[in-house]
């Protein structure tokens, strides 16, 4: 596959003049949404998914994308003039930003935020560009066996990597899954799990329902208790003198941004790690890698480029499978995916050569989502300085309301905004006893496409799970995943072995 | 914070017995020629949700989560009222949707929450109980084409939709 001719197609696409517009358009809503404190980038999408239905699934997609990388921009201005991270992608933006902020340097952070972001952006679309094509090619020999393979690696990773309580994590994965079978069985056509005939449940249950209840209602709910406490906003002055001198001093800082690009994309594309682990990591990496490993945590200018690389290079690298694979990298990529599916395209590798207008599209208006998403924030600080002295009584009752009609309007039947409602009472209540709920999200999204391919397999085999290990594809992913599934079990045996030999 | 981490497990568990029964109404078995039945695959899910839960009270019992050693209130008198006052507005809001429509209860909605629990001017919070509906129906109903539930107040809207169709 030849990759320029397509990516300059894919510019022509991204630079039609509704496409700019909804790139300019996400890249502004997604950081004044990336900036608010308990929102990122995954309630920016949830919540605003259903208000894509007005343009064609390229514009959508485009819209969609470019929120998601304006809330990767964003969620570093809450943790640098409040912080409070604007997502939990730039808890580790706070550690450097906040105390350069309370020393009269909060310009200084934000532009090196908006720097590396545009850094890990670039690097993680370079990637994604060089990697995509051939991945999508290999993906397009699998069968129902290695696309349930791998969608049962994708919950693996949750339970291997993903650091949450296990029983709790494996029980999102399965209600999530459960959710998914609501409706009509897709072989027999026969109604299932409709508790007590409820005509609402005849249609299933919308991703939707379950992604807005989870990432609206309930992180809201969770935002409002946490916030009870009072703010102090930090003051910012923004010069071009003072401008430059950053983007100087950021010249020095190359080394934490390609380590932090890099590092990022790779994590990113691990479905349980994503942006959050990436940061960290980066974070962790850059503090080990220093000369002056003691200044970090006080305002180093490294503390905040290394998290801000890579939360924005992972981001792009959590499309890499979601697009390639059907696969979704993060919760965010999760409801992008469920959205393709609602624009009627078939997630996967098909989508290459079934829609190269919409892939190679949607891959062009990142280029551009990074540069706007630049542009728009270093633009616009003091404007998103002002949302941030907005009291939440003003902005909580907007995103309830938007919540709740986006809840209606993809099926139009208030049983589905009841059932947000539940979701999201419900995931609150989940949240403070921590059950992770990205895994139940991702599970609602990949459910109804993980059951036929069992069965399929299933079927093929004769009922004989061993078709998952004598196809040379499957056999990998499939000992892939049952090794995360274990690994903790293992890591378990191993500290127990570990500690009597310690004792002695 | 440890009674709701029990309550929370066993409640599940009881959810997930429900499912298990729901879902062996239909065939849970193999079925030749068309393999697993219709039930196989949430029954079995629900089963893992089971099996889960049970772990959850074992770890519950053996105080190896902090959730089940922790000796704080799952809920604060000051949280839960927070709780109480937001979801039951949004409850409230979504039961008015079915009475006076969706351009009867945002505005209702907005005004409970603006000047009631917010405390916010009249002022301030008349701009917006005005405004929100009008840019809602614009973006939902104009725009999208998408109608929002109207309950009694649909008639009013038959000079609105003339005006701009």
């Amino acid at each position: 596959m030849d990759v320029l001719p397509l990516l300059i197609n894919g510019f022509i696409i991204a630079f039609e003049p509704l496409n700019l517009m909804l790139i300019v358009l996400g890249c502004a809503v997604g950081l004044f949404i990336g900036a608010m404190p308990g929102l990122g980038s995954v309630n920016g999408v949830a919540i605003l998914l259903p208000m894509t239905f007005l343009v064609p699934p390229t514009g959508a997609i485009i819209f969609l994308g470019a929120i998601y990388y304006g809330a990767m921009y964003g969620g570093a201005i809450s943790s640098i003039m409040l912080g409070i991270p604007g997502a939990s992608t730039a808890v580790a933006t706070t550690f450097d930003g906040r105390p350069m902020a309370l020393q009269g340097h909060a310009d200084k952070a934000l532009i090196a935020a908006a720097t590396a972001s545009f850094v890990g952006g670039s690097v993680g679309v370079i990637l994604f560009t060089l990697f995509a094509p051939p991945l999508a090619e290999v993906a397009l020999t699998f069968g129902a066996p290695e696309i349930f393979s791998l969608m049962l690696m994708a919950f693996a990773t949750f339970v291997g990597l993903g650091g949450d309580d296990i029983p709790k994590t494996l029980f999102s994965i399965f209600i999530g899954l459960v959710f998914g079978a609501v409706g009509l069985d897709i072989i027999s056509g026969e109604p299932r799990l409709i508790f007590g005939g409820i005509p609402g449940f005849f249609h299933g249950i919308n991703f939707l329902v379950l992604a807005i209840g989870i990432y609206g209602i309930a992180e809201m709910l969770w935002t409002i208790e946490v916030s009870q406490g009072k703010v102090m906003i930090s003051q910012a002055t923004v010069s071009y003198q003072r401008t430059m001198a950053a983007l100087r001093e950021l010249l020095t800082t190359w080394k934490t941004m390609l380590m932090g690009s890099f590092l990022g994309y790779f994590v990113g594309i691990l479905p349980a790690a994503g942006a959050t682990p990436g940061a960290l990591m980066a974070y962790g990496v850059a503090k080990t890698m220093a000369k002056d490993p003691e200044t970090y945590g006080k305002g180093n200018i490294n503390g905040i480029v290394a998290p801000e690389t890579a939360n924005n290079a992972a981001s792009t690298g959590a499309m890499l499978p979601m697009l390639t694979l059907g696969i979704p990298g993060s919760p965010t990529t999760a409801i992008l995916l469920g959205g393709m599916v609602i624009w009627g395209l078939e997630p996967g590798p098909r989508v290459f050569t079934d829609h190269p207008d919409f892939v190679w599209g949607f891959i062009a208006s990142l280029y551009a989502a990074n540069l706007f998403a630049l542009l728009i924030n270093v633009a616009f600080i003091p404007a998103f300085i002002w949302v941030l002295r907005l009291p939440f009584t003003i902005l909580a009752p907007i995103i309830f309301i938007l919540c709740i009609v986006g809840g209606f309007v993809p099926t139009m039947d208030m049983h589905d905004v009841w059932l947000m409602l539940v979701f999201g009472t419900g995931g609150y209540m989940m949240r403070k006893l921590d059950y992770p709920m990205a895994p139940a999200v991702l599970a609602i999204v990949l459910g109804p496409l993980a059951e036929p391919a069992l069965r399929q397999s299933l079927l093929i085999s004769g009922g004989s799970f061993g078709i998952f290990f004598t196809r040379p594809f499957a056999s990998v992913i499939m000992s892939l995943a049952l090794f995360l599934i274990l690994l903790p079990v293992m890591k378990i045996i191993y500290d127990r072995i570990k500690k009597p030999a310690a004792v002695k | 914070m440890r009674m709701a981490e029990l309550v929370m497990g066993i409640v599940m568990g009881v959810f997930s017995l429900y499912l298990m029964w729901k879902s062996a109404e239909l065939p849970i078995g193999w079925i030749a020629g068309e393999g697993p039945g219709g039930g196989a695959w949430p029954f079995w899910l629900a089963a893992g949700m089971l099996v889960c839960c049970i772990a959850i009270v074992i770890r519950w019992a053996k105080r190896i989560t902090p959730q089940s050693r922790s000796e704080d209130p799952f809920m604060t008198s000051r949280t839960f009222r927070l709780f109480l006052l937001n979801a039951g507005s949004l409850i409230g809001m979504v039961a008015l949707f079915h009475i006076v429509g969706a351009y009867g209860a945002i505005p209702a909605f907005l005004i409970f929450y603006l000047r009631f629990m917010g405390g916010h001017t009249w002022r301030l919070t008349g701009a917006f109980a005005f405004v929100t509906p009008i840019v809602t129906f614009l973006f939902f109903e104009i725009a999208l084409q998408k109608t929002l539930p109207k309950g009694i107040t649909d008639p009013w809207f038959e000079p609105v939709f003339a005006f701009f169709y």
